[in-house]
């Protein structure tokens, strides 16, 4: 049974633009995918009617095996969003616990828990800092914990380092990927980042915009666990090519230059 | 509004005492400076004979020492002195406020609690609630006193119940403004996690309002001190502020000064109940200090 499997997902939105277009994707259990194209491409439109936050038009969406409204109300995915979406109210054990306070754990269990993710994400002794005493980059960090405290099969990420330094970034991608091991979790990830979509993911697929459709699919089969060195690696260069080459087919195909918005960062 | 931010409160004991002495300070120069306002501007105008806006003399501006003494001295021979009335009155002023400012504070609330859960209820009703607000308060005060009246209410409670029609308004607009100030983004996160409606009210809304609240309750705080003032007008109710007002009004060519000492206390009754307010939102409210609404 597929994580994810989507079948032939179109979205429309009212205003007449067509998001995306005859999608099909099955990521497996323990897949670390991330979705890459142009900013428009409709990557946020897709990791969103896979949480069942907005329907599609046509096809159908199914989460470990459910449709995808009975599996967001089965709790079976965490979601972060780029801004990390803190309760400004809530100190930094507090917002991991919103989840499981929801989901009516007692006391004792969400301190527990709350133990755990702070050790996951390395904040041991933030717990009673509040969002606004932390860096971006912490910040960000309780938002994953959060997603992960309630130990959902499937983490959805929405460019969750986009706004956050080179450095951070690097930083917090060696991160996931170590929490990502630990959980084995089920990862579908948005970026624009090339680098960032080769050095995370088990699979990438390249869209292409207007409409929104799947361009391409990129197998990285570098070798686990990655470190610094894999970013220098020959074969890293490689697959950081196949992609861009293939985003700039998907561009070309359209008749349309790359827009400026897709950063080709250094490498 | 400015002087109502809350400051940074992490600076640690060792700050607190140095800034309540500078505060201190702050209040009594700022009292010191109010005086020589006021007399300045008397000693220039009588000199200068001004008219304009008003004729300064001894019954407009009597020295801020004649209103002092006026304080204590009594109002009947051998009765006991004014500011015994005047604590008097502001008690039984002050309570009728409180009772006001509760009341109204608690409808303004949930009337925007119920307002943030529907478009329509919304769009069908806040024009109501607008319009409310402009319908002079002093031609509401007799029929809410006489209506009430009739229907065998104590003419306190419709004192209450003027505080709360100006108290209510503020309290409703920003309430509602704060509840639907969450982003839709922090509201996607309740709905991934399968919260309802109920979840969503007092686990986000209400907890993102409370800033927006508090800015509303520090304009409520004085505006029920006012709007019981008026009220006691015509429920002819003896024994408050706004009775002692009307009454000193009569008096005043001859003793000016007992009118000016009311005013004072009246201000002071409103800055007692603001800084009330203060007070709670410190105990209530710990967050970040730019987002204080
Ligand atoms: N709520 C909406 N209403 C109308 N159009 C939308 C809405 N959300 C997204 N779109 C449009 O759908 C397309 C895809 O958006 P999005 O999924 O945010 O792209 P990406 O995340 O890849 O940058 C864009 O053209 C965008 O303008
Ligand atoms: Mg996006």
């Amino acid at each position: 049974m597929s994580a994810v499997s989507i079948k032939g997902v179109s979205k429309q939105f009212e205003a007449g633009v067509t998001a995306l277009q005859g999608i099909d994707l099955d990521v497996e259990p323990g897949e670390f995918v991330s979705l890459i194209g142009p900013s428009g491409c409709g990557k946020s439109t897709l990791l969103r009617i896979i949480g069942d936050l907005t329907k599609p038009t046509a096809g159908t969406v199914q989460v470990n095996g459910k449709p995808a409204d009975r599996a967001r109300r089965d709790h079976e995915y965490g979601i972060v969003f780029q801004d990390a979406v803190l309760y400004d109210w809530r100190t930094v054990s507090k917002n991991i616990s919103l989840p499981l306070e929801l989901l009516h754990w007692n006391r004792s269990r969400r301190n527990a828990r709350i133990k755990d993710m702070l050790e996951l994400v390395e904040l041991t002794g933030f717990e009673s800092h509040h969002p606004w005493q932390l860096s971006g980059g912490m910040q960000q960090r309780v938002s994953i914990a959060r997603a992960l405290s309630f130990s959902p099969s499937l983490l959805l990420m929405d460019e969750p380092f986009g706004a956050l330094d080179e450095m951070t970034r690097e930083r917090l991608n060696a991160e996931l990927l170590r929490i990502w091991q630990e959980t084995g979790s089920t990862v579908v990830f948005v970026t624009h980042s090339i680098s960032e979509a080769v050095f995370l993911s088990t699979r990438v697929v390249v869209m292409s915009v207007r409409p929104g459709q799947i361009a391409g699919l990129v197998d990285v089969d570098l070798e686990q666990p990655r470190t610094n060195a894999t970013r220098e690696s020959p074969r890293f260069f490689e697959l950081v090519t196949q992609v861009r080459e293939q985003l700039a087919a998907a561009g070309a195909r359209l008749g349309e230059t790359q827009e400026p918005a897709l950063v080709e960062d250094q490498v | 509004m400015s002087a109502i931010a809350v400051e940074p409160s992490n600076r640690g004991i060792a700050g607190a005492l140095p800034r309540a002495a500078a505060r201190a300070l702050l209040l009594v120069v700022g009292l010191a400076v109010l005086w020589g306002v006021w007399e300045g501007y008397r000693w220039l105008g009588i000199r200068e004979h001004w008219t304009w806006p008003f004729k300064v003399n001894d019954t407009n501006m009597p020295h801020i020492s004649k209103i002092w003494h006026a304080f204590g001295q009594p109002l009947q021979p051998d009765g006991p002195p004014l500011r015994h009335y005047l604590w008097h009155y502001a008690i039984f002023t002050g309570k009728e406020a409180l009772a006001g400012f509760v009341l109204g504070a608690a409808i303004g609330f949930f009337l925007a609690v119920a307002l943030s859960q529907s478009n329509m209820l919304r769009r069908g009703f806040l024009p109501y609630i607008v319009v409310s607000q402009t319908v002079p308060i002093l031609a509401i005060a007799p029929m809410v006193v006489v209506g009430l009246g009739t229907k065998g209410v104590s003419p306190w409670v419709s004192v209450a119940v003027i505080a709360a029609y100006l108290t209510f308004f503020p309290v409703a607009i920003n309430t509602l403004r704060g509840l639907l100030s969450p982003d839709p983004e922090a509201l996607e996160l309740m709905r991934s996690y399968a919260a309802g409606r109920w979840k969503i009210l007092w686990r986000l809304r209400v907890p993102a309002s409370l800033p927006y609240v508090f800015s509303a309750l520090k304009i409520s705080a004085t505006a029920s001190v006012i709007g019981a003032i008026i009220g006691e007008t015509p429920a002819s109710l003896q024994g408050g502020l706004g009775y002692a007002i009307v009454n000193f009004n009569q008096y005043y060519s001859i003793q000016p000064a007992n009118l000016w000492a009311t005013i004072i206390v009246c201000a002071l009754l409103g800055i007692v109940f603001f800084l009330a307010v203060v007070a709670l939102e410190h105990i209530v409210l710990k967050r970040a200090p730019e987002n204080v609404a």
